[in-house]
């Protein structure tokens, strides 16, 4: 299983960064940098597999790509910016880690704008 | 998965610990200096290269262009 293998090195990784960070605290941020990033990397081949079947389930139902797309742009957007703000909040910046979460949300909203013009025309079409 | 970059880090971390309380402790505090800035910049080029794998895989798994 692949659990066993994620958790053995998130807690290695754990015991070696609360070693660090007695005597350099700035390693121990790099330490968990890179520990999120190869773990994320390691995971990416299940999450593509996900990613196929969202888009083999959106042409079966004939669903405009357009939204499949967004959608997936979004959950990317969400994601780096969380792993960029959970690290400035780790090393105890949580100005700086707002201030990503903002950029975040509003890249979000820019990119969710057309489908809420589509929603928006649906109803002004539907009403009479 | 290269693990091997996390033991990596320790072992430079652990390294530049050693190294600083020694030079400080005869007196070469400048070079104690030295010695932690040398440590965090040969880490931060790996963390970098592995920070733009990171964000490649990503833009081309969401497709983020």
């Amino acid at each position: 299983m692949e659990i066993f293998q994620i958790v053995g090195l998130a807690l290695v990784a754990t015991i070696l960064s609360v070693l660090l960070k007695g005597q350099k605290p700035e390693l121990a941020i790099q330490l968990s940098i890179v520990t999120g990033a190869i773990i994320f990397i390691f995971m990416i081949s299940r999450v593509s597999a996900v990613l196929v079947l969202l888009q083999d389930v959106a042409n079966r139902v004939s669903l405009d790509l357009v939204y499949l797309t967004s959608v997936l742009k979004i959950i990317g957007i969400a994601y780096i910016s969380t792993f960029g703000a959970e690290i400035c909040r780790d090393a105890g910046e949580s100005a700086i880690a707002s201030k990503v979460e903002f950029a975040g949300k509003i890249l979000i909203m820019i990119l969710a704008i057309p489908i809420l013009m589509a929603v928006l025309e649906i109803i002004i079409k539907i009403m009479p | 998965m290269d693990v091997d970059m996390i033991f990596r880090i320790a072992a430079v971390g652990i390294l530049v610990a050693v190294l600083h309380q020694v030079l400080k402790n005869s007196g070469r505090e400048e070079q104690a200096m030295m010695t932690t800035l040398t440590g965090l910049i040969i880490v931060l080029f790996m963390v970098v290269n592995l920070i733009s794998k990171l964000f490649n895989t990503v833009k081309t798994m969401f497709q983020l262009y």
